[in-house]
């Protein structure tokens, strides 16, 4: 085994450095918790009780924090650790296979460490490399367009031991795939330019532009920009001095984690002074002197550009003491990271992570633009939300709410994937139909759309001809395609397993209520399902969209409403009768029987195995 | 000024600014079905199963601000059918065989399964593998029926300043830690004479050596249902069992 020793004393010595670049708080525990890991490589028992102990932190909040992100390793996860995008895009290019291709080559089983604890392979959520997988994540660095010829090229790598920094760059490209621009793709605005234009109006002008514009959140829940803005500026800080200081917040929400989004990558990638311009904007006018951003784990491979930039936008006076040189205009801007979790994208469980804690929702009210990041007035926006806002800045309110529809103001960036000639960002004017997306990125024989990810909703064809906006469908960007060759029966399953993975745990109905779903799917799957489960899978369904606690718990069972209601045949095929079959298989359970006896004949089975003549199990 | 009230399934609820919805039902003796609820502790809200809808709108009762003229319906039967599936939800998660139970009785899981007529668990048993931690000379932790209320959490850290308890793991993986490198409760500062030793609302946290002193039958909750019980739920304190 490869259970490395770390003495304490040793593991103290590592750590000390990580603490102190985050001076010892508490508020900094998830920050820390991956530092460690990338110097320790794991998190082991004596480094959370070190880390507890230099933080002034109960044990137990430190490894149940270590516990919750999927990211963080309590046993050694091997020194390539391979996790596969499990998006169902990456599925239907076929990285179910890639992945078993890859344990034989490497003799390892999937999700154990191999014996010489050299590698091991799993998989993970969705890595946002939908237009350009099969993808995968080797210590965190997405490989992206994987086929059988790199497969077995990476298993000699991992073999040979070579480090990633001398792998074929090739293997690390991601793409940018813009194939549509509109307003915000073609801005080509010099960086600060938004900041100055808002600056120049003064942030009362700049909060009428706002309202003006009627620009809705990009992030999901399509919210009036203007009034969270205007509500985390009117609102109390804890005290006097508080508000003095400017302890309200701006927060970037970069976890994209939605299956099937990845919008937002293309924005930090090729548009970064736009999103700290939009972000420098929002805090100016709140009277924030703090931003952050919450970058998704699966884009740590962004950070060293982002750092660079921000360096950049200092040297340049758009960031630190006198922004834009206007006395007494402070702002900061810093990055957090976050360790595979998709609750975080929700804005309160992002507020926990942010502070170091379990990503879980937190009781509304208070909203976080009266109570958010430390108890202060904060703003939560999505990474397209903050661009429009850079873009409303310079061109103004009435300009952006002429564009879209009425009730969708601007244009919208659609992250397209699955069975389409060129998969991709597009962006259109709001209002836009499904069929002209369709027909704009080679979609040829659709029979279903999942718009805006597996929360989202999954369109028949008789549904093409609606649009996109918030009146009619809305969408937080995810528009995957699938062809009529396709098994919606099996799109539904794979999102069933990803609510299942992602719950946070807290609330009954979601915690049990996804684990119940999948394991009906699962059993449907097989060939043992019956309109029992059907039933049952209708009734969780109402109740978690009824009690959950948060959009995850009650967006969970969406997918299998809409494909139940729409692709029904999907189903039925599979169900072996209308009536009860348990789950339990009497003749599968005697498996490990027969083979520590070497049985397998008609006797040693039971029910309809034990009449055909030799089944092997 | 007349005092701010909530309609609670047609009957006016009087209550204080600042009080829930749980909180003014509580203190007009009605009873809504709840589990990791307790007067002494901040409210979680996530069991669900004081679920009710107010002004047509899903919530929690023990975590919603009640508001003037709020109309809440609370004892209706879609309220008390998605009540039962969590409750069943609740028992195939774990591993509940009652008959053996030390908590049998005086539980509120088994009790309001009483109340809410739950016939049988309906779903599949997950039958999850947890181990019992017996290490602690007057304290036995069996994990099995643990129901995630975050009570002993609540009550180790906020009252008795400990922090003996935490959750660890995501999703279904969710489960309760101890404070101590070795997982053992023996290695905490953990005691009986802690308010987290007399919260739990299941058979998690048990005395050793003093089973069954009151015989099955004649428990809290054999002699009267819980649902008649408000007065002294709404009077339980930190430090008595609930
Ligand atoms: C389970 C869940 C996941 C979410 N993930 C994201 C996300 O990855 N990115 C995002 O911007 N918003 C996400 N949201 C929505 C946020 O809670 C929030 O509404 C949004 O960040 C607000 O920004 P906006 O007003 O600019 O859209 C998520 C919501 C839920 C319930
Ligand atoms: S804890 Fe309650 S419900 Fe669980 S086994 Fe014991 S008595 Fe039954
Ligand atoms: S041990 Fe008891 S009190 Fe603690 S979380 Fe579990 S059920 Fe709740
Ligand atoms: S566990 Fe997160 S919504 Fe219930
Ligand atoms: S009692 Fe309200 S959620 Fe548990």
């Amino acid at each position: 085994m490869s259970e490395e020793c770390f003495d304490a004393e040793e593991l103290e010595e590592l750590l000390r450095p990580v603490v102190e670049r985050h001076n010892g708080e508490p508020l900094q525990l998830v920050q820390i918790l991956r530092e460690a890991q990338e110097v320790v490589g794991y998190l082991p028992a004596a480094l959370l009780t070190a880390t507890a102990r230099a933080l002034k932190l109960p044990r137990a909040q430190v490894e149940g924090v270590a516990g919750f992100y999927s990211f963080f390793h309590l046993t050694p996860p091997g020194r390539y650790r391979v996790l596969f995008s499990d998006n169902i895009t990456d599925r239907m290019l076929g990285s179910g296979e890639l992945l078993d291709r890859l344990c034989n080559k490497l003799w390892v089983e999937r999700r154990k460490l191999s014996e010489d604890g050299l590698v091991s392979v799993d998989t993970t959520s969705c890595t946002g490399m939908c237009d350009q997988g099969p993808a995968l994540l080797v210590n965190g660095q997405p490989l992206t367009r994987l086929s059988g010829e790199r497969i077995d090229r990476i298993s000699e790598l991992i073999r040979a031991q070579l480090p990633l920094g001398d792998w074929p760059a090739e293997y690390f490209r991601v793409e940018d795939n813009i194939r549509r621009r509109d307003t915000l793709l073609s801005a080509e605005w010099p960086a600060g330019e938004a900041l100055r234009a808002a600056i120049a109006r003064g942030s009362e002008a700049m909060l009428a532009e706002m309202k003006l514009s009627n620009l809705r959140g990009r992030g999901g829940a399509g919210f009036t920009t203007a009034i969270k803005w205007e509500s985390a500026r009117r609102a109390a800080c804890h005290t006097e001095a508080d508000a003095q200081a400017g302890a309200r917040y701006v927060i970037c929400n970069a976890d994209e984690g939605e299956p099937g989004t990845f919008k937002d990558r293309v924005l930090l990638s090729s548009y970064p002074d736009l999103v700290f311009d939009g972000l420098s904007v929002a805090g100016f006018t709140i009277g924030a002197r703090k931003g952050l951003i919450y970058l998704r784990g699966e884009y740590a491979y962004l950070l060293p550009a982002l750092r660079e930039n921000l360096e950049r936008r200092r040297r340049s006076g758009l960031l630190g003491r006198a922004v834009g040189g206007e006395v007494g205009l402070d702002f900061e801007i810093d990055i957090h990271l976050g360790a595979g979790a998709y609750v975080c994208g929700e804005e309160t469980a992002l507020l926990e992570s942010l502070e170091g804690k379990r990503g879980i929702p937190r009781i509304r009210p208070p909203f976080p633009v009266t109570a958010g990041y430390r108890g202060q007035p904060t703003v939560v926006n999505n990474v397209e939300t903050l661009c429009k806002a850079a873009l409303i800045a310079i061109r103004g309110g009435a300009w952006f709410a002429g564009l879209g529809t009425k009730q969708s103001t601007g244009s919208k960036l659609l992250s397209i994937s699955g069975d389409v000639e060129m998969p991709g960002i597009y962006e259109y004017p709001f209002g836009v139909s499904v069929e002209q997306v369709l027909q704009d990125c080679g979609a040829g024989n659709a029979q279903a759309v999942q718009v805006s990810g597996p929360s989202g909703v999954c369109l028949a064809m008789h549904e093409f001809s609606r649009s996109i906006a918030f009146e009619d469908v809305p969408t937080a960007g995810a528009f995957m395609v699938f062809g009529s060759h396709r098994d919606m029966f099996e799109v539904a399953r794979n999102f069933a397993h990803f609510f299942k993975h992602e719950s946070c745990g807290f609330c009954t109905p979601c915690r049990v209520g996804t684990s119940l779903v999948a394991n009906c799917m699962d059993k449907i799957g097989k060939g043992l399902g019956t309109q029992y489960e059907i039933n049952q899978i209708f009734k969780i369904h109402r109740l978690l969209h009824a009690a959950s606690h948060c959009g995850l718990g009650q967006a969970a069972c969406n997918p299998l409403f809409d494909t139940l209601q729409k692709f029904r045949p999907a189903y039925e095929r599979r169900l072996c009768s209308l009536d009860f079959e348990p789950a339990f298989d009497l003749d599968q359970a005697l498996a490990a029987a027969r083979q520590m006896t070497g049985r397998d004949d008609p006797a040693a089975h039971f029910g309809f195995a034990a009449r055909l003549p030799g089944v092997a199990s | 000024m007349t005092q701010p009230s909530i309609l609670l399934d047609g009957l006016p609820v009087p209550f204080v600014d600042g009080q829930t919805i749980m909180d003014a039902a509580m203190a007009a003796d009605i009873f809504i079905p709840h589990l990791c609820h307790h007067p002494e502790f901040k409210p979680q809200g996530s069991c669900k199963l004081c679920t009710v809808k107010a002004n047509g709108r899903y919530v929690s009762a023990c975590t919603l601000p009640a508001r003037d003229g709020m109309e809440v319906e609370n004892n209706s039967p879609d309220l008390n059918d998605k009540r039962r599936t969590l409750l069943q939800m609740l028992f195939v998660e774990g591993n509940h065989f009652c008959p053996s139970c030390e908590k049998s009785g005086n539980c509120m899981l088994q009790a309001l399964a009483y109340e809410l007529e739950m016939l049988s668990p309906h779903f599949d048993q997950f039958y999850p593998n947890r181990a019992v931690d017996a290490s602690h000379p007057e304290v036995l932790l069996d994990f099995n029926r643990c129901i995630l209320c975050e009570l002993c959490v609540r009550a180790s850290r906020d009252v008795d300043r400990k922090s003996v308890f935490s959750l660890s793991g995501r999703g279904i993986d969710k489960h309760l830690i101890v404070n101590a490198e070795s997982g053992r409760l023996a290695d905490t500062d953990f005691s009986w004479a802690d308010k987290a030793a007399h919260v739990c609302p299941v058979g998690v946290i048990l005395k050793k050596r003093s089973g069954f002193a009151v015989p099955i039958g004649k428990r809290r909750y054999d002699v009267e249902p819980i649902g008649m019980q408000v007065e002294r739920l709404a009077a339980r304190s930190a430090d008595e069992e609930s």
